[in-house]
């Protein structure tokens, strides 16, 4: 792994000194040890977050048991370009992500402030790529969404879209036995999902942003980068949720060209 | 300082490492890579493998995401086990929750 990792000089020189770091709480005893703390504490909130989750993809699984065949007739309302582009979107954007930890992390590692100033911009920058591409994927999903509720496919909201008996016809429903209640219970679960997962991008966004701003003040230079580094990983575990959410909403009723609705 | 680090690796502490842009661009191809070939193992019907060779390529995606993205591959074991935790505590969910939802057919009682 030597050449994949390197350890920072600066850090053992600032755990030698530790006591006049800023960012180093009182009830710590040195900088490895909070760095511990706090990446334990994050993985601790993450493995809540995979539980509310997991109550979803629980009732989507017991479901998907129970009414399968409604499933696929769901899932081929979807756009499946669209889907697959915002999968493709987040994975950017965790690479993005990735490199903006990457470039905190070693931003003061060289004592030139020219190296300094360009990894600043670069952590910057990167933020930003993150953001913009966080903001697509909402847009995309947003415009989805647009489309489902033109089309009446809402559970709660508009769900007209089997009132037209040519809708039942085109489906099959009767032919495959499956009753337009139990592709409405596709659409609960899609829109939970799918908005639970949307609401974490928000509330990613609104980090980002935050951290932008900080980036630029180089609040997260001089060994304080561990902030981008637990935000990072927020970032990424609502990216692994959507690699599932992918697969098991709009792959189930198999990639096809009409699918893209193009 | 001497004395942290001798009570940090009893402990299985570590030492930060950054992990180097390299790993990341060759987790990010492999990740494109899973990407296609998820889109085009469901472009075939093969009934309910299709489901099966979806989620091995999910959790592969996730795999990498988690070991490289982030860090986990480098982290202390405490960490390690955290992340563990949180997988086990999801199987635990399932688990629970399906055999009970598999086994209420045959405990219902035989019909008069």
């Amino acid at each position: 792994m030597a050449s994949e990792t390197e350890v920072l000089d600066y850090e053992v020189e600032a755990e030698e000194e530790h006591e006049h770091l800023p960012f180093l709480h009182h009830h710590f005893d040195d900088i490895s040890q909070q760095r511990e703390s706090t990446t334990l504490c994050m993985w601790l909130f993450l493995a809540t977050e995979a539980m509310m989750f997991g109550g979803l993809f629980f009732a989507y699984s017991l479901y998907r048991w129970m009414y399968g065949a409604a499933y696929v007739v769901g899932s081929k309302h979807l756009n499946i370009l669209l889907g697959s582009i915002n999968t493709l979107v987040l994975l950017v954007s965790s690479l993005t992500m990735a490199m903006a930890v990457y470039n905190a992390a070693t931003q003061s590692a060289v004592p030139d402030p020219n190296v300094v100033r360009r990894k600043r911009r670069l952590l910057v920058s990167l933020l930003w790529s993150t953001w913009i591409l966080g903001a697509m994927f909402i847009g995309i999903k947003g415009v989805e969404w647009t489309t489902d509720y033109r089309e009446g496919l809402v559970p709660a909201v508009r769900w007209n879209f089997y009132d037209n008996p040519q809708h039942v016809e085109e489906d099959h429903l009767a032919e495959s036995g499956v009753h337009p209640d139990q592709v409405k219970m596709y659409f609960v679960l899609y829109f939970s999902m799918t908005g639970l997962h949307a609401i974490h991008m928000i509330v990613g966004l609104i980090l980002v942003g935050v951290f932008i701003r900080l980036s630029a003040r180089g609040q997260f230079a001089n060994g304080n980068d561990q902030p981008v580094e637990i935000m990072g990983l927020y970032w990424h575990f609502v990216d692994i949720i959507w690699v599932f959410l992918f697969p098991l909403l709009y792959l189930i009723g198999g990639f096809t060209m009409n699918r893209m609705h193009l | 300082m001497s004395d942290h680090n001798t009570q940090d690796s009893e402990h299985g502490g570590h030492e930060h490492h950054v992990v180097q842009p390299a790993v990341y661009y060759k987790v990010f191809a492999a990740l494109m890579v899973a990407l296609v070939a998820t889109c085009w193992a469901a472009a075939y019907d093969l009934g309910p493998l299709n489901t099966i060779i979806a989620m091995i390529i999910a959790v592969a995606k996730a795999a990498l995401i988690v070991l490289f993205f982030m860090h986990i591959k480098f982290s202390s074991k405490l960490a390690k086990v955290f992340a563990v935790a949180a997988l086990f505590w999801l199987s635990l969910l399932f688990a629970l929750s399906l055999q009970d939802y598999f086994t209420r057919a045959q405990m219902q009682l035989p019909k008069m």
